[in-house]
């Protein structure tokens, strides 16, 4: 567990653009009459992308009044699930970077060190320019292209400080890199050659699968 | 090893079209309404007869986990597929989901029309963002061709929905899910009422794997008989394994059942980093089972009883190998971090006894503690164990009690060479 807390400033006011209100909508009526409360998490997931990346006050709020729920209720949702920012995060990019063992056996801590020499000390604290932010997450589920990060909604995997000193410059430079293995690899296939999957006769169109 | 005509999962790379154009010409989607007519029951009694275990973890029977299932009940009955894909080492299901996902589609409308189900949820862990976008495509191209929704080509009305949670281990718990699915924490509830008799909504659900939904119908389409004939006895079919750490390429494959570990890690992922003698430890099926030692590693076969004979277990089937350049006691604290992390904080032992192992494991870790405080620590793992609403208690305490077991000496060493650099300086 770990104690989160609301951001000390914070907006006066949040409210879906309307297309995120027509989408909102949309996903509520996913669920049962009487249980919109399940569009929860995905509301405020939306809510964060709105704005910036992170979470404010007032849309927990917004969501509470849209779905009937009391507010602590939408409150102890933002504070269980860490995907949650409840404080600013670098507007071009917030590194998370995977530290599980998996990561840590192929390198991760070196990609923290990098972290913390690009863009702050500490995790969760903006660069100087305030256009990056990092921090250390638990595995991310993509353990056969470890060491890897995840920026906004895709990751970089395979990396070295070296690659990961790249994908840092690319964003920079406001030119994102292609996401996935950053060595060429196709996603979790053995590096140099496939082991599986190479009879022809699969793909002609006669399978019985 | 595992013929290619034998693999369930033909695209788990996206090499090939993934559209539903692509699945279908690697025979997916075929005679699907011709299954649906074998009816809900002698469905659940092929999916028995196959052997098939759940895929995602606990490997009980399918089969019989679907046929706990109510007949007839005035609510409606739900199937949940937990898509949340977290254990440490496991990254398979992000490969269905991207790169497969009609096997996931298919399953759930035969899996629901067995259970009687005409609504299923698929929950995605919060991370895998483009795994969900890519299987919310398949699914939109279902509805489109009319294989699944209302009065669907395959005569079963059926709605599939994605829903997903944000950053939270504990939500691949099955009744954590379900919490989370209807908008709250994810915390476990009490078990009984299990959720086939009260699951989401308080309506009849089961809650299975991508994986396990996803072979069943290949399993269909091909007879419980060839399902069966993979594998080994009480261990059938084919399983996707994930092979990470230190070995020469890392890989996600699929192979047979009972493959011997060694063979897995040469055949499929170049063998162990500086060759199998340079191997320290093996994780075999995810971060929650106790680690294995090398000489346990050499003829120990990738099923569920072999590995639970070896006081481990499959798991996952996600397989992190630790040469001999890993810090052992860091690895496995590194794990006790992420226990603590991800306790949902609901029941003591498990909220407390994860920060204390943690900690204990720090001191080990820098040699800082006294040998007596080894076996007070595997006792305080006793403790925690099966005293906890769920298995996250459980999980925290398998890594440390298989460090203990395999690498006591390696601890000790630590604490000796500690004492006598503190000895040297006085």
């Amino acid at each position: 567990m770990a104690v989160r807390r609301l951001h000390s400033e914070q907006p006066a006011t949040f409210e879906f653009t309307p297309d995120n209100l027509a989408w909102a909508n949309e996903t509520i009526a996913k669920f049962p009459e009487g249980k919109q409360a399940s569009a929860v998490i995905s509301l405020l997931w939306r809510a964060q992308e709105q704005h910036a990346g992170w979470l404010p006050e007032p849309a927990i709020r917004y969501v509470g009044d849209m779905l009937g729920m009391p507010y602590i209720r939408v409150y102890e949702i933002a504070t269980f699930y860490t995907m949650f920012q409840l404080a600013p995060v670098g507007v071009v990019a917030h590194f998370q970077i995977c530290g599980t063992t998996p990561c840590m056996l192929r390198g991760s801590e070196d990609l923290i060190a990098v972290c913390k020499s690009r863009i702050s000390h500490e995790p969760h604290q903006l660069s100087a320019d305030g256009k990056f932010s990092w921090e250390e997450v638990e595995c991310l589920g993509v353990c056969a292209n470890a060491p890897m990060v995840q920026v906004w909604k895709d990751t970089y995997e395979d990396l070295t400080p070296a690659l990961f000193e790249q994908v840092i410059n690319q964003f920079a430079a406001d030119t994102p890199p292609t996401p996935g293995s950053q060595i060429g690899r196709k996603a979790s296939s053995p590096e140099g050659g496939l082991t599986s999957l190479t009879d022809p006769a699969l793909y002609s169109g006669g399978n019985k699968n | 090893m595992l013929a290619d005509k034998d693999r369930i999962f033909t695209n788990i790379y996206g090499l090939h079209d993934v559209s539903l154009k692509g699945a279908m010409a690697r025979g997916q989607w075929d005679g699907t309404k011709q299954i649906l007519e074998f009816g809900h029951d002698e469905i659940i009694e092929r999916v028995k007869a196959s052997g098939l275990r759940g895929r995602g973890g606990a490997g009980f029977p399918t089969g019989l986990k679907w046929s706990f299932m109510p007949k007839e009940d005035p609510r409606p009955s739900y199937l949940v597929v937990n898509a949340d894909e977290s254990e440490p080492g496991s990254c398979k299901d992000r490969e269905i989901l991207r790169h497969d996902p009609h096997t996931l589609v298919e399953g759930c409308l035969i899996a629901s029309f067995a259970m009687r189900a005409h609504a299923c949820y698929v929950y995605f862990r919060g991370e895998y963002i483009r795994e969900r976008e890519a299987f919310q495509r398949a699914v939109d191209e279902a509805y489109e061709a009319g294989l699944i929704g209302k009065n669907n080509k395959n005569g079963w009305d059926f709605d599939l929905y994605v829903a997903h949670g944000a950053g939270a281990y504990i939500c691949g718990e099955e009744t954590a899910l379900l919490e989370s699915l209807e908008g709250k924490k994810g915390q476990p509830r009490m078990k009984p009422p299990f959720p086939a008799g009260s699951g989401l909504y308080g309506a009849p659900t089961t809650v299975n794997n991508v994986e396990s939904i996803a072979v069943t119908p290949t399993i269909l389409r091909r007879g419980a008989e060839w399902f069966a004939g993979l594998g080994i006895p009480n261990n059938t079919g084919t399983k996707l394994f994930q092979i990470s750490g230190h070995v020469e390429r890392p890989c996600v494959v699929e192979e047979e059942m009972g493959i011997p570990m060694r063979e897995l890690l040469e055949r499929h992922a170049g063998g162990v980093r500086g060759g199998w003698d340079n191997l320290l430890a093996v994780i075999p099926g995810g971060s929650s089972v106790p680690c294995l030692g090398t000489d346990m590693c050499q003829d120990i076969t990738m099923d569920f009883d072999s590995l639970q004979k070896a006081k481990s277990g499959l798991g996952t089937a996600a397989v992190i190998v630790m040469d001999k350049s890993t810090d052992i006691i860091k690895a496995i604290g590194r794990l006790s971090y992420f226990y603590k992390h991800e306790s949902c904080g609901q029941c003591t032992p498990c909220r407390e006894g994860t920060g204390w192992m943690w900690r204990v494991m720090q001191r080990l870790e820098r040699g800082e503690a006294e040998k007596h405080e080894i076996d007070m620590l595997f006792d305080v793992t006793k403790q925690v164990e099966g005293h906890t609403i769920c298995a996250l208690g459980d999980a925290a305490a398998w890594p440390i009690q298989g460090l203990i077991r395999n690498f006591r000496h390696v601890i000790e060493e630590r604490i000796d060479a500690a004492q006598a650099a503190r000895i040297a300086a006085e």
